[in-house]
């Protein structure tokens, strides 16, 4: 007799064979929907009682943080170690042309946008409370500051709007360094602040476009509780990117050489 | 059965807008201090200058990832899955500056 999981479906012999607890195997289940109302919806449920997207977006996270770490890694082992300027943090006098860089990072601009990115997070978890609300309708008496509240499209764009500013500003910069003499070939820092940031910019235009397929099925079809996972998913991997920044900004840029 | 109830238990304990504003607003405070603490030179030139924006950026990052991740509300294997690698990623990081005699310097 084949041996069946908690809901009565056969559990497949490799798994068995093994002896693992078959964590992500059930990924087909079909589970009555959760918020019901005429949503026939599939839930991905594991053994765990956990959905599989959510434990994968979780595991992707800490894959990505392996990631920077080693960026991280290399851009600390490389600090103040470049032979020719221009610096992150200290004036450069070209002993060959006398030309003169001023330390070429502009703290205003990356303070402003990592607010910026900061209140990015703040929008886009409004926007997932707005999805997982949608059904409790507002009272009467409802402000416009709780209609605000309620409106997942307002938050979405305005966590879209900042993604945006933030590139903006992390555009800005660049092309301000290599008008100014850095490049990526110019020296060890530049190698390695434009490979960290750029591949941290890389994830957050990748976030940008998310948020926009979001935006757009919310405008076609409106988000509602049974997308909540959904957005979920996107918030997470926004979060994360914010919570990168958090540490590139103060090991980038304000812990000097 | 009990599996998919905690589940929804789980999906249905997050923070309310006042938690979230609140989050917001000491991350921007923590990031006011941390830019402040950079233009005063005496400060940075001390000892405790690097060690103290070490702790402010751990403080905005546990407090993103314990609030807006709901990691301090989600299911424990959650927790894991995002500590573990963390924690292998801060180590290999160190193992690494201190293969290259960062500390040293």
């Amino acid at each position: 007799m084949r041996e069946t999981d908690r809901s009565g479906r056969p559990i497949p012999t490799s798994v068995l064979s093994l002896g693992v607890p078959p964590l992500v195997t059930a990924h087909a289940h079909a589970a009555p929907a959760a918020h019901s109302g005429g949503h026939e919806e599939h839930h991905h449920y594991t053994t765990t009682g956990l959905d599989n997207r959510k434990i994968a977006i979780w595991a992707f996270i800490g894959s990505e943080c392996m990631l920077f770490a080693s960026l991280i890694s290399t851009y600390l082992i490389y600090k103040g170690r470049s032979l020719v300027g221009p610096f992150p943090h200290t004036e450069w006098t070209n002993p060959q042309t006398g030309q003169v860089f001023k330390p070429i990072l502009n703290i205003p601009v990356t303070s402003f946008s990592t607010f910026v990115l900061l209140m990015s997070s703040l929008a886009m978890v409004l926007a997932l409370a707005a999805v997982q609300n949608k059904d409790n309708p507002l009272p009467a008496n409802a402000g416009l500051g709780d209609r605000m509240l309620a409106s997942s499209k307002l938050w979405l764009w305005a966590t879209c709007i900042l993604g945006a500013m933030f590139l903006a500003c992390q555009a800005y910069e660049f092309t301000s360094f290599v008008h100014e003499g850095l490049t990526i070939k110019t020296n060890l820092f530049g190698s390695t602040f434009f490979t960290l940031t750029g591949f941290h910019g890389a994830h957050v235009t990748a976030g940008v476009i998310w948020l926009g397929t979001l935006l757009a099925i919310d405008y076609k079809r409106g988000l509602g509780p049974k997308d909540a996972l959904n957005v979920d998913l996107a918030a997470l991997y926004w979060h994360f990117v914010d919570v990168i920044w958090i540490a590139i900004f103060t090991l980038l840029y304000l812990i000097p050489d | 059965m009990a599996h998919d109830s905690a589940h929804a238990s789980h999906e249905h304990e997050h923070p309310t807008w006042k938690t979230y504003k609140w989050v917001a607003l000491w991350l921007t405070l923590i990031t006011i201090v941390e830019v402040w603490a950079y233009y005063i030179p005496s400060f940075v030139a001390s000892a405790a200058f690097v060690p103290s924006l070490l702790f402010m950026s751990a403080v905005k990052f546990v407090i993103v990832v314990m609030f807006y991740m709901h990691l301090k509300y989600d299911h424990k294997l959650f927790r894991a899955l995002f500590t573990g690698p963390l924690i292998i990623a801060v180590a290999t990081l160190l193992a690494l500056m201190m293969l290259f005699r960062k500390f040293a310097d």
